[in-house]
């Protein structure tokens, strides 16, 4: 993975073969993920419903109401396709309430929403509103340079399975930024601050799927079947 | 260097509820039917606009143990009401941590003159406006998110429409004028010229501009998304409607696909009764709300 990361922090997607990163737009932030897309030259497309997740290479899950955006993924029937969509291998970028959509598990018993990585997240971990604040973080795996950390009544990840991957964490030790395979999750908005790094990391990420998609034709189908049924069986 | 409550984390947080539907509730029950409906934030007060209306007299903010238990009640942020110019309300919001503070001009007005200062204040605040300059003015004094005002508690989407036209298309005419003509607008719009710079460079307010104010079907909510609203507020379009829990799902299914028209008539279907709706020409001038604030 570090390959990955080294390449993601020193460019942009590989240029000349486009990679089309989906938002899940069903509510929140996704506008401001749309546009630190486009900034980095990527295309970015909104996802509302599972018929717009073909043809995408990664999927963004942006900061909004996690209880708003469970409901819409249960009414429009996308958890049975997004969990197959990470069963594939596609790499899948939550942000503070994105982070809590993918989380397996949900401090103070809610149930999980796609319970895809293995972490625990505590909603609203910081408090309300007025506890909402900045603070620069250092995240090695993107460089040298810290990344602005926004939170907005964010969640902090309480547990962290052996197979995560810690990418940073406050001063005072706890995680706020986690890596799993082909899964990220921060706690905070770096669509908010004017950090692409994320962003090209997964759209490296992205890029790296699909060309494995593309270079196996026939192994890779037989793979995504069955990723796909092991996912429906564990829902 | 750690900071709390900056420009970017009050904004952030109404870039947070875009898209989505924030509810009036009066009650910790309403705010829970709310919050499983799939609202994004609650506001809290003690009577929906269309019973301020009904009732008369003056409306303040709402008693703080009510407040509490809706806060206490729900996940969501939770909003609520000072009044116009009144300062001390608000500062008791903020102590009770409410989330966003909304001076309203569904309360009655506490200063004929001056608006708070919400750039003296942690907690951000939401305003409403008619048009681009009062807007602007709002956000000068330190509003973090928008709402035009539309017409409170008539169910009617008359204003609103019109109000958020207003504001777009007042947007649309600075972005086509020259440097030098961009003074005298400023003036027109009785708005900072910095502000009418940016504006006419970007397009778009600096701050999420939501939609208040006569919204009461699914069908109005993506109306006005349609129109270019970043979300909606309903007030007396739930809990007057006959059944609250499915009207109030509804109106967040539409406003989440407001672009497609074949879902606004699956999620409209079988709804029962909205509210009573009220034409504007039956509300004495001296009776609307939305002409409170300038």
């Amino acid at each position: 993975m570090s390959a990955a990361s080294m390449s993601a922090a020193s460019m942009a997607a590989a240029p000349g073969t486009p990679v089309r990163i989906g938002v899940l737009a069903l509510q929140g932030a996704f506008r401001e993920h749309l546009e630190t897309l486009a900034g980095i030259g990527v295309q970015g497309v909104p996802v509302r419903l599972p018929r717009d997740l073909a043809g995408i290479a990664g999927l963004i899950l942006p900061g909004g109401e996690s209880t708003t955006i469970r409901r819409l993924i249960a009414r429009w029937e996308l958890r049975g396709p997004l969990l197959d969509f990470a069963a594939s291998g596609a790499p899948m970028f939550g942000t503070c309430a994105g982070l809590i959509v993918l989380a397996r598990e949900i401090a103070g018993g809610e149930e999980p929403i796609l319970p895809l990585m293995d972490v625990t997240v505590r909603r609203n971990a910081f408090g309300r509103q007025l506890d909402s604040f900045e603070t620069d973080l250092a995240v090695p795996v993107l460089g040298d340079t810290p990344v602005h950390g926004v939170f907005i009544r964010a969640p902090v990840i309480e547990r962290v399975g052996p197979d995560v991957e810690v990418l940073a964490r406050l001063d005072d030790g706890r995680v706020v930024a986690v890596r799993e395979r082909n899964l990220l999750g921060t706690a905070f908005h770096p669509e908010l601050a004017g950090e692409t790094r994320f962003h090209r990391l997964i759209a490296t990420m992205a890029a790296e799927h699909r060309d494995r998609a593309d270079g196996s034709g026939h192994r890779l189908q037989a793979t995504r079947g069955g990723a796909a049924a092991g996912s429906s069986s564990a829902a | 260097m750690t900071e709390t409550s900056t420009w970017a984390t009050k904004k952030g947080l109404a870039q947070m509820l875009k898209g989505g539907v924030i509810m009036d509730v009066v009650t910790p029950e309403q705010a829970r039917i709310a919050e499983d409906a799939g609202a994004v934030a609650v506001m809290a007060l003690e009577r929906v606009p269309s019973d301020i209306r009904a009732a008369g007299g003056v409306a303040r903010m709402s008693d703080p143990s009510m407040i509490e238990g809706i806060m206490a009640a729900v996940s969501i942020p939770v909003m609520a009401k000072a009044r116009i110019g009144h300062f001390v309300e608000a500062q008791v919001l903020q102590a009770l941590g409410v989330d966003y503070i909304d001076e309203s001009e569904v309360l009655t007005p506490a200063d004929e003159v001056n608006h708070i200062d919400k750039h003296a204040f942690p907690v951000p605040f939401v305003c409403g406006c008619r048009n681009l300059g009062e807007a602007l003015r709002r956000i000068n004094e330190g509003a973090a998110m928008m709402r035009t005002k539309g017409e409170a508690g008539t169910g009617n989407v008359v204003e609103a429409v019109r109000q958020l036209r207003d504001v777009l298309a007042a947007i649309r005419r600075l972005q086509g004028m020259r440097e030098d003509e961009l003074f005298v607008a400023a003036k027109e719009l009785q708005a900072p010229y910095e502000l009418v710079r940016q504006i006419a460079a970007e397009g778009k307010l600096p701050v999420v501009n939501f939609v208040a104010g006569g919204i009461s079907t699914p069908s109005d909510a993506a109306l006005v998304m349609q129109l270019g609203a970043e979300g909606v507020f309903v007030g007396s379009g739930i809990f007057k409607s006959e059944d609250p829990a499915r009207m109030a799902n509804a109106i967040v299914q539409a406003t989440t696909h407001f672009d497609d028209a074949r879902i606004i008539a699956e999620v409209s279907k079988g709804l029962g009764a909205p509210m009573r709706g009220i034409a504007m020409e039956s509300i004495p001038e001296s009776e609307r709300f939305a002409v409170r604030g300038w």
